[in-house]
């Protein structure tokens, strides 16, 4: 069984600031896993400007954002493989990992740092009622779709939630020549921010109603009409305000979950509010030498925010290997 | 000219066809949609009762015991995911423990083996979470669980392996009925048979009023379903039924084959034979109810909502046969609940029947019951999961995050006969797309091997059904 000092699980923004910063830190032996076909994690997807403006003081696309720590990991020759699935981390550290090249394999580490980001929220978390037609899909599948694979998803489209990646996707929908009719919030304000509610609705004189949802999909085969209706305070739909929009694709942006199934399998307990593993102030885990940061941890609007929290988690984690010696 | 056309590839219309296999016929089954198990077989509980429920000396008693006991066999021979975890009916009052002795003395007369009746103590020792108002529980040992269409889509895969034709996306609209044949018009052209078996499921009153003077009429009865993450599978390991009552049938709580939970079905009548919408206050009418059987069910670990179509005759019970005034044409129709749990005697039964009409027919001497053992690869050992990986990389590229499905385990399920040729055909297959997330993370990856390995356009893979579209064309 092969050995390292540090083990970093995903390559996302968080994973590679951690790799980064425990190198810094004076620890050699470090590999960082990503199962995807290169590094760089969400942010791969996210073309669109808007990050980096508190880290690096200027506006950034995703994969430039990305593509900054990818070199820093090169330089600092950090170990790092792709196309590979963490399946199994076990409480003493030992991960069951395969790869398409060199098969099933298990690796040990002295220490872990769980940076596998997170998931979105599906139509069967609200349990919207209705048919269960195609045309009904994720704001970040969507994004995938059209930003990595190059297809459309839909010509008359609504949005239900005002979360940022939801914002996002109606301008580039609608700059795909796709009419966005509406972007619906449950909530009395909308959840995204305002710059994205600006640039991204206002611009495009995409109408936004807060305090909407959706209560009803129709189409056998595709989408065909969503029913919008008004939401009372303990947010049921009221029948009276229904009203019927024919549309043939419904995107959900209404929120992201951790990826919790590695961080279980090592026994990491998770906090029923964040969803995410509860740590304490070095970002360790109830299991010693096991550490979160990123979305895995909670979910963060700001990629900045990702990278400041990844660089403590690397810190600590580097303390805690420097200890053991 | 066939010697048999089976109309329908649902559960019943499968293993019919496998029966056929085994002897020496022309077998062409056809299907209007473009999968096996695209009907009521694909939504439903997925429960092999054990036969205590239904009338005695009914075909549905009849059926149904004979049935539970074959599953064994064929779940094995087929690599079908089959378990016999036992149910419970319980019981709040007293009128239910009149009703629950009823149920067992009917059991007796069914020929169920394995029934008795607990108190609530013996039941908590088995099912600690039932509900604080339960007093009495029917036990059936024989009670099962199955994977539905995944039994279908087998039985049709090596009912092919044995010689049987299967042409999908082929509705038939028209049956003339010849000196001694049937003439079965479809949308992709006219087919001939000595044999017409009519497996339609909810439709299979239009076929036989197509050829029959006996008419029938099969309703549609709706039933709606929550299914809970695996991480709710502690809450129940047996199959939990609610003591019918004169106002309600009752849900059940059930654990899936694998290992999620299954909280449903109501039962209401509705028009529409294509109408599969759920709806809110169907949906909290379940779980109302379910809350009454099993405490502290864990709804917010939902993962999706779906509603199954009863196909419901107004005779009450299956109607099997030979039309008394159509020779050669044999209905299957008005197969309800328990028509899964029926299907291997149903099955085995009609294929002799057509045996016996034809007359004279020889055995296949190279039948194999076995199909081609799918490779699982989350249930794989760790060296194992290396030698396959070493033989084909596709095993070393994980698409599904959440079921742990790898690519060659999709390209497997799509080369197979009976194969999968939409994105739900490959998750009823194989998994990916079932879990938590939905398909959110894996689906533009399924579309995208659908689309090398059946070497169509992106744009043309559906989701299910033929005019479910996901894509809409290439960006600028
Ligand atoms: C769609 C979207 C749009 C966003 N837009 C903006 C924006 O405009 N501006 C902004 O500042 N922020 C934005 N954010 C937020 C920011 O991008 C994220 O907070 C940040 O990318 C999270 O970083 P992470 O490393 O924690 O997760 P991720 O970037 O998701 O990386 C996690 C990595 O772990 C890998 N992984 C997961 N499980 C395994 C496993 N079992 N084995 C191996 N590898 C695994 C994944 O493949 C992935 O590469 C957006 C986020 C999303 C989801
Ligand atoms: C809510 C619910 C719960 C149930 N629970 C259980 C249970 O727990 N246990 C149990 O034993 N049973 C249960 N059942 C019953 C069981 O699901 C059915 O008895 C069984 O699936 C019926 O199978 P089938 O092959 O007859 O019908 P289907 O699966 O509907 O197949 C009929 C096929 O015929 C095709 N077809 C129709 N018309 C045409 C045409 N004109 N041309 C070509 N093809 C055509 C259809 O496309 C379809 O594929 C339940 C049913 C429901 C609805």
């Amino acid at each position: 069984m092969k050995n390292y000092d540090l083990v970093v699980v995903g390559g996302g923004p968080a994973g590679l600031g951690a790799a980064i910063k425990a190198r810094e830190n004076g620890i050699e032996n470090i590999l960082v896993l990503e199962r995807d076909h290169e590094l760089g994690g969400i942010l791969n997807q996210c073309i669109h400007n808007g990050f980096g403006l508190h880290v690096f003081n200027e506006e950034l696309t995703g994969p430039e954002y990305a593509e900054i720590f990818v070199e820093k990991l090169r330089e600092s020759k950090i170990e790092y493989r792709t196309n590979t699935f963490v399946l199994n981390i076990s409480n003493n550290k030992v991960l069951d990992i395969i790869n398409d090249e060199t098969g099933f394999e298990k690796i040990e580490a002295k220490a872990v740092i769980l940076a596998m980001g997170c998931r979105e929220r599906s139509r069967g978390a609200l349990k919207i009622p209705g048919t269960r037609p195609s045309g009904v899909l994720t704001a970040g599948t969507a994004q995938r779709l059209v930003n990595i694979n190059g297809y459309n998803v839909g010509k008359e489209i609504v949005i239900l939630g005002s979360g940022d990646i939801g914002l996002i996707m109606a301008r580039r929908l609608t700059l795909e020549g796709a009419k966005v009719k509406l972007v619906l919030e449950i909530m009395d304000k909308p959840s995204g921010l305002e710059r994205n509610i600006n640039q991204c609705l206002n611009d495009f004189d995409i109408p936004l109603r807060l305090s909407h949802t959706i209560s009803d999909i129709k189409g056998n085969d595709r989408v065909e009409s969503v029913v919008v209706a008004q939401v009372d305070e303990n947010l049921n739909p009221i029948k009276s305000t229904e009203e019927e929009i024919k549309c043939d694709t419904l995107i959900l942006s209404v929120g992201l979950i951790p990826e919790n199934e590695l961080s279980k399998s090592a026994g990491v307990l998770i906090d029923s509010k964040s969803n995410g593993p509860i740590v304490d102030e070095n970002l360790e885990t109830n299991v010693r030498g096991i550490f979160a940061c990123g979305n895995v941890l909670h979910v963060h609007g700001l990629v900045d925010n990702v990278t400041k929290e990844s660089y403590i988690a690397g810190e600590k984690a580097a303390d805690y290997i420097k200890a053991l010696a | 000219m066939f010697d048999v056309i089976v109309i329908g590839s649902g559960i019943i219309g499968s293993y019919i066809s496998r029966e056929l296999s085994r002897y020496d016929l022309d077998v062409l089954v056809l299907e209007k949609e473009n999968d096996v198990a695209n009907g009521t077989s694909k939504a439903n509980t997925a429960l092999v009762h054990a036969g205590y429920d239904a009338k005695p000396n009914t075909n549905m008693a009849k059926f149904n015991v004979l049935g539970n006991s074959m599953f064994d066999k064929v779940c094995d021979e087929l690599y079908v995911p089959f378990k016999r975890p036992g149910s419970l009916v319980l019981g709040f009052n007293d009128s239910d423990k009149n009703t629950i002795h009823d149920l067992y003395e009917k059991g007796i007369k069914n020929g169920v083996p394995g029934l008795s009746i607990l108190d609530r103590k013996q039941l908590l020792e088995l099912e600690p979470n039932i509900g604080d108002d339960v007093i009495i529980a029917l036990h059936a040992a024989t009670g099962g669980i199955v994977g539905p269409w995944e039994l279908a889509i087998a039985l049709m895969e090596n009912a092919m392996d044995n010689g049987v034709s299967l042409n999908l996306n082929t509705e038939v609209i028209d049956i003339i009925k010849q000196e001694s044949s049937f003439l079965v018009k479809t949308n992709q052209g006219e087919f001939e048979s000595k044999i017409l078996i009519n497996a339609a499921g909810l439709f299979a009153d239009t076929i036989n009023n197509m050829v029959s003077n006996e008419k029938i009429t099969i309703n549609p009865v709706a039933g709606e379903y929550f299914l809970l993450d695996k991480t709710a599978q502690n809450l129940v390991s047996r199959v939990v039924f609610q003591c019918p009552s004169e106002t309600s049938k009752g849900v059940v709580v059930t654990p899936t084959v694998h290992g999620n939970i299954v909280v449903g079905p109501d039962s209401i009548e509705i028009l529409e034979k294509e109408d599969k919408a759920t709806h809110k206050d169907r949906l909290d009418f379940i779980k109302n109810k379910a809350l009454k059987s099993i405490k502290n069910i864990p709804f917010n670990e939902n993962i999706t909502n779906f509603t199954g179509l009863r196909a419901s005759s107004t005779t009450g019970d299956f109607i099997i046969g030979e039309a008394k005034d159509v020779k050669g044409f044999i209905n299957v129709a008005g197969i309800k609940s328990p028509g899964l749990s029926s299907a291997p005697a149903i099955g085995l039964y009609v294929s002799n029947l057509a045996v016996n009409i034809l007359g004279d027919v020889k055995e296949n001497s190279s039948f194999n019951p076995r199909r081609k053992k799918p490779l699982v690869f989350n249930d794989l050992t760790d060296d194992e999961k290396t030698e396959i990986i070493k033989k084909d990389k596709k095993y070393g590229n994980i698409i599904c995050r959440c079921e742990t499905v790898s690519e060659g385990e999709i390209v497997d399920c799509i080369k197979r006969n009976a194969g999968a040729t939409t994105v739900d055909g490959v998750k009823k297959r194989v998994r990916p797309g079932m879990g938590r997330c939905q398909g959110g993370f894996c689906m533009p990856r399924v579309v995208e091997i659908l689309s090398r390995e059946l070497n169509i356009p992106m744009e043309e893979v559906m989701k299910n059904s033929k005019s479910s579209y996901i894509l809409t064309g290439r960006t600028k």
